[in-house]
């Protein structure tokens, strides 16, 4: 093959040689892959090709080693390492070469091949040689090839674990990074790689952090690089400290101050990227502050070792000032564009975080600026007293807040109607909105929203609506905010009066022309939904009223026909709000007997128009008209039958979809759903979603977060359909008894624990429903060769001391369960258990009440197992 | 490498629409869930859908009756839910009146009395079965028919604004509703809060009733939503302090004899020889059977049925011979397999041979009340042989658990002599 000429054929703007040359490089690859590798590594060092096709042999090298999907990329680090040794080192020393080469763009994409190997390599213990080569590089003469280096270091360091890598390697990495950052280091290219390298590499710097000394000099080092003449190197000095904001909070105390002074400079004079990593700075210092005082507040359980050390709290006197000065800094058109971030934005979320941080003590900082710039002619002092407003109102306590926002409240709501600048209005709807999100609602004791006001603040959002798509949307998010505070009010809600012409205010912005832009539309039916939810009986029959509306509506989008693609997204995009609306609505009706009854008059027609939305066939569309469906499912019970042979081709499809596991997911639950509805009703089509469900199971392309629904939906069909769940309970049983194998102990962060306790808790509701559903069935005796086993999974989760609430009341539910159904057929085991005795008695003084009730149907349970 | 993307959310709610419609979902398929899953362990659930009728008048009741029914042959001892919903109307009265425990009457001693059984005062009045479910609370008498229907603080007894009767949630006690102070005695536990207790020890039972009864508020005085005052009776182990307590200690309420309960005992529909009824003077006014009159008739009096064969026997089971009608007899008077016959003991009265009985003197009356069901049981027949003759005294019982040899004794029948 020419490869040269094939690979500059597959970057032709011919699509037709494109696609031909495209071919003939899978083909090759599929034929001899270690050939085909060789070959693009022969290109990309060879110094006689074009640059272009040395880069993309590099890349497609690239992607044999390494993608994004989990699946493919296990599958491609498996082929690496089978492939032939000799083709390996070839192409290892190619790459190698590379670097040394004097064409750029082929020394940084050889370093990015570099890296992946090691990534796939090195934890194998392969390659033993890199490292060093690479370090002996550094100190080579010629500056590319240092740069390339320090680069492929970088890579590497993104690439590869830590703990890959033995301690006296690290040292000589850092050592090499380090000198290449500092000022002796004369070319600026080495410099700028260096310490983006840094970057990558402070993760594995730990043991180099916890010395003083070594510490003292990384530090100087990364700050000295702030001040460079090279814009870059600046910016990327402040992403290095920016990640030792987070990876080394609690070794920062010594340099704080001088910090503090650096990033000050750099917010006020700098250019702007460089400004925004400076601001950035605060901000991740303030995620660390509160996710340490959380834990402080929460349950202190004495493992959190690391102390707040109240940096935030010490530097607002200063800090908050130089905040303020940066929210004046706005861009003329920025809340029309999506993709905006300029550094008023990042000041006044940095802002928002301090007054997360340290509450009332923001207060006495803001209020001046606010007081003096809320008036001024400038658009620019009015919407950044606006904004620093709105940015400090969670966190500081209602009392101290709720004062200025009875004076301000009028102000605002003036300003919504009659300011001449769109800007500020916008902001002055989000202030709202956050004043009613923060400090409006049943926690609150001293109401803001009163008689007396609410009739006008309704009145000027619904007026809002009216005003450009990106002050309408805030006004949208004001008025769903307001609702929820309405949420647990009873029987009689004050929005009771109004709530016809909200909802006609918002079905009419969803009309708007311009409801596309600032995503208006979506934030209307959202708000529509909040409306709906926390809605009372007063107006449950306005809410009947809004079924037919909002059913012609999705009759409307269903009549176009041969859609363009972007015809298409727009439908299924308008069908997922149209559903999720239609999903609310029939939740809050289904959920009252007498409303249940008459909403079901248009049961039939809602669900010909989901069935059609199917046919459609578009996933957001696909998981929104589930989720509706599963609400139906719930309101029509046994009835829901007659549209099971229609339905059930769907459902299916779901199922079957790994790669959006959302709609998986969403499905899963729904079956469940079917199961309460329908009972014994869904036996005709429990031989498909059985099979499913356990190819599901046996698959390694699903996510996982959707096994342990599955589990729990086991329960729901064995609990529907009870003894005839035999049919799959060897599967079933088998399925659940290596999960619960796998589950019993737990390794890992906290993420895992997390996930290890949901799997736990599906495979235990799955015991618990099929115990249930074979109970006073002649078959009982089928489970009793599962108990033992059972048992186990129940001592062993409670010998490993990390269930969460859930799983422990689960599990206390399973072992009476497993009592009642099995009775004395498993008394002796039950009494051997340690679960009868130790869990039992410490779930029965649980304060958690559901635990606790679960704790005394299992001791009625096993008294009665054991007496008999 | 790029300058890493520091962009944080800006004006925007943390949590989409679209997320909190998932959670939602979730949620409510969670607690559907619980629910499912709850109602599959309370067993007797579908009696909800029985508690839907309105209340029934009945045809009045007798204050005392002498316990007399018996079950008939095709009922289980348990309940049995899957059967239970499918009743309708009369047959749930009918279905209701066959779940009490019956007594036996106590002819003997038991053994180890003091360490195996418990004692209690037992109320005079009406003896219901008090079921609370879906917001209200129905007492139903022995016969099956309602005596009250009302609100109640038991678990699910009440509509109250909080909403706590949840649909899964039900109670049943066996009670004796007071006439005079309007209470509800509880004598027993046989479902609580939605678990049944049909299977448990009265060990177990009695040990529940005293924690969740008065927990539930249900021993507080009647308020608008809790119409009647529930009360659990004092239970005693049935030592010589604990005896004479419920013998002779003070009462709120009119005693109407003992009961007697073995611990170990599991609660079981119709007679049980494990829970005992005893009685004399000092501790009852209703000793020896009255007649329709109310008045103490000169001969004791029985009821006994008519088999194929013309032997007439009692309604245990299996039932006790007490002897044979002539063919001839049945044929004349025109009776039938079935038919109840009232006696009366004459002069002769009772003989018994090693503890069983040999010979009876009965005089035939005629038939008896179309109402009544069922024949007397054995041991009804012989606690009121024994009262006219050769009463069981209180100093007996208490001399038994004074006995040194207590623990050793041998059950035997009392000697009787005709």
């Amino acid at each position: 093959m020419e490869v040269t000429q094939v690979l500059l054929n597959a970057q032709s703007i011919d699509g037709a040689v494109r696609k031909n040359a495209e071919e003939s490089l899978k083909q090759f690859q599929e034929q001899n892959l270690p050939g085909f590798l060789l070959l693009l590594s022969g290109e990309l060092v060879n110094e006689e090709k074009p640059v272009e096709t040395r880069k993309l042999a590099g890349l497609i090298l690239k992607n044999a080693l390494d993608a994004k999907d989990q699946q493919r990329k296990v599958e491609l680090v498996q082929r690496w390492l089978l492939l032939d040794g000799n083709a390996k080192s070839q192409i290892k020393a190619g790459l190698l070469k590379t670097l040394s080469s004097p064409v750029s763009d082929a020394r940084s994409t050889a370093s990015q091949v570099i890296a992946k190997v090691a990534g796939i390599e090195l934890p194998h213990k392969q390659w033993p040689e890199l490292i060093g080569s690479l370090l002996s590089n550094v100190h080579q003469l010629p500056a590319h090839v240092k740069q390339a280096t320090l680069e492929t270091l970088g890579y590497l360091c993104e690439e590869v674990s830590p703990d890959v890598i033995d301690q006296d390697q690290v040292n000589k990495i850092l050592t090499a990074v380090v000198q290449g950052i500092s000022a002796s280091e004369g070319n600026i290219d080495v410099r700028l790689a260096a310490t983006r390298a840094l970057y990558n590499a402070l993760g594995f710097a730990q043991a180099n952090f916890s010395n003083d000394m070594e510490r003292d000099y990384l530090m100087r080092v990364v700050c000295e690089a702030t001040q460079s003449p090279d814009v870059r190197i600046r910016q990327a000095a402040f992403e290095c400290l920016v990640s030792i904001s987070s990876t080394y909070y609690e070794k920062l105390a010594p340099y704080i101050q001088d910090i503090f002074n650096i990033t000050a400079k750099a917010v006020r004079e700098d250019e702007e990227p460089v400004a925004l990593q400076a601001v950035e700075f605060w901000s991740s210092i303030c995620d660390e502050e509160t996710d340490i005082l959380e834990e402080y507040g929460g349950e202190f359980t004495g493992d959190s070792n690391i102390p707040c050390f109240y940096f935030i709290k010490q530097a607002i006197p200063a800090l908050v000032p130089m905040l303020l000065e940066t929210l004046l800094k706005q861009e003329e058109d920025q809340d029309q564009d999506e993709g905006a971030w300029n550094i008023a934005m990042a000041g006044g979320t940095c802002l928002g975080l301090v007054a997360r941080t340290v509450g009332d003590d923001i207060v006495p900082l803001v209020v001046p600026f606010i007081e003096e710039n809320i008036t001024k002619p400038d658009w620019r002092q009015r919407e950044a007293a606006t904004y620093a407003f709105g940015s400090i109102l969670e966190g500081p306590s209602p009392e101290k807040l709720i004062p200025l926002v009875n004076v301000a409240l009028t102000f605002m709501l003036t300003a919504l109607t009659k300011d001449p600048n769109s800007h500020v209005k916008d902001t002055t709807a989000w202030t709202l909105g956050r004043i009613f999100e923060f400090l409006h609602g049943s926690a609150v004791d001293t109401p803001i929203i009163t008689q007396a006001n609410c009739q006008q603040i309704i009145t000027v959002l619904l007026q809002s609506m009216k005003d450009t798509p990106n002050v309408a949307e805030k006004a949208c998010g004001a008025l769903y905010f307001l609702a929820q505070g309405y949420e647990d009010v009873g029987p009689s809600s004050p929005l009771t009066p109004f709530f016809q012409e909200i909802v006609q205010s918002l079905l009419t912005v969803t009309h708007r022309e311009d409801a596309r832009e600032s995503r208006l539309r979506t934030a209307a039916y959202e708000t529509l939904n909040e409306v709906v939810r926390c809605s009372t009986e007063e107006t449950a029959p306005l809410v009947l009223q809004l079924v037919p509306v909002i059913t012609l509506e999705l009759h409307n989008t269903l009549e176009g026909q041969k859609l363009s693609s972007d015809e298409k997204e727009k439908q299924s995009e308008l069908q997922g709000l149209l559903c999720g609306c239609l999903q609310v609505i029939i939740q809050k009706l289904g959920s009252s007997e007498s409303t249940k009854y008459v909403f079901m008059q248009y049961a039939d027609q809602i669900m010909g128009l989901f069935l059609k939305v199917f046919a459609c066939r578009s996933a957001t569309v696909h998981e929104e008209a589930m989720l509706a469906i599963g609400a139906l499912a719930y309101a029509a019970g046994p009835d829901f039958a007659k549209y099971m042979p229609e339905f059930y081709r769907y459902l299916e499809m779901g199922l079957q979809n790994f790669e959006e596991y959302q709609v998986c997911a969403v499905t899963v639950g729904v079956v469940g759903d079917i199961c309460r509805a329908l009972e014994d009703k869904i036996v005709p089509y429990c031989d498909g979603i059985m099979t499913q469900l356990l190819k599901n199971l046996s698959s390694n392309q699903l996510h996982r977060s959707v096994k342990p629904p599955i589990f729990s939906c086991f329960g729901d069909i064995a609990l529907a359909v009870g003894e005839y769940f035999e049919k799959y309970l060897m599967w079933a049983m088998s399925a659940l008894q290596s999960a619960a194998e796998l589950s019993t102990h737990t390794t890992g962060d906290d993420e895992l624990i997390e996930y290890i306790n949901t799997l736990r808790n599906g495979i235990l509701e799955a015991y618990s429903g099929i115990f249930q559903g074979f109970k006073n069935s002649p078959k009982t005796q089928l489970l009793i060769p599962y108990a033992p086993h059972i048992l186990q999974f129940l001592d062993g989760i409670y010998m490993e001391k990390d269930m969460d609430d859930v799983v422990m009341k689960t599990a206390i539910g399973v072992l009476g369960d497993l009592a009642d159904t099995l009775g004395s057929h498993a008394a002796s085991l039950i009494q051997q258990s340690v679960s009868s005795k130790d869990f039992l008695n410490e779930c029965l003084s649980s304060e958690d009440l559901m635990i606790k009730e679960s704790a005394e149907w299992a001791k009625l349970a096993i008294t009665r197992a054991i007496s008999v | 490498m790029a300058p890493h993307d520091l962009r944080r959310p800006f004006k925007r709610a943390a949590i989409s629409d679209q997320q909190k419609r998932r959670d939602l979902s979730l949620l409510r398929q969670a607690q559907n869930r619980r629910d499912a899953q709850q109602q599959a362990r309370c067993l007797a659930s579908s009696i909800l859908s029985l508690q839907s009728s309105a209340p029934e008048s009945e045809p009045e009741q007798s204050d005392i009756e002498i316990e007399t029914e018996h079950d008939s042959e095709d009922l289980s001892k348990d309940l049995d839910v899957r059967r239970v919903s499918k009743l309708r109307g009369p047959e749930v009265r009918k279905w209701f009146a066959r779940q009490l425990m019956l007594p036996e009457w106590m002819i003997d001693v038991p053994d180890r009395l003091s360490q195996d059984w418990y004692v209690l005062a037992r109320p005079a009045g009406k003896r219901c079965f008090v079921v609370s479910s879906n917001g209200t609370t129905v007492s139903r008498q022995r016969n099956g028919s309602i005596l009250h229907y009302f609100p109640s603080a038991l678990p699910a007894g009440a509509k109250t604004r909080d909403g706590s009767g949840s649909a899964q949630s039900y109670c049943i006690l066996d009670c004796i509703f007071h006439e005079s102070d309007q209470t509800y005695y509880v004598i027993d536990m046989v479902c609580w809060n939605g678990y049944s207790l049909y299977d448990c020890t009265a060990e177990f039972r009695f040990y529940w009733l005293n924690s969740k009864l008065e927990e539930s508020g249900a021993c507080n005085v009647p308020s608008h939503y809790h119409k009647f005052r529930f009360s659990a009776v004092p239970v005693y182990n049935c030592d010589q302090t604990g005896l004479y307590a419920a013998y002779s200690g003070a009462v709120p309420y009119v005693k109407d004899g003992l009961l007697f309960y073995n611990k170990h005992a599991h609660y079981q529909s119709g007679n049980t020889p494990l829970v005992l009824v005893w009685k004399d003077e000092n501790c009852s006014q209703y000793v020896i059977d009255t007649d329709g009159k109310g008045e103490i008739p000169s001969q004791q009096q029985v009821v006994l049925e008519l088999q194929d064969d013309g032997k007439l026997v009692t309604s245990d089971d299996p039932p006790v011979l007490f002897c044979c009608l002539d063919g001839d007899i049945i044929e004349k008077s025109g009776l039938q397999s079935g038919n109840l016959l009232r006696f009366a003991i004459g002069d002769g009265g009772l003989s018994f041979v090693d503890g069983k009985l040999e010979n009876a003197d009965l005089i035939y009356l005629g038939k008896s009340n179309r109402a009544r069901a069922f024949a007397d049981s054995y041991s009804k027949v012989i606690f009121q042989f024994m009262v006219r003759h050769s009463p069981l005294k209180i100093d007996d019982l208490l001399a038994s658990i004074n006995s040194p040899d207590d623990q050793e004794k041998i059950p035997s029948d009392i000697e009787m002599v005709g």
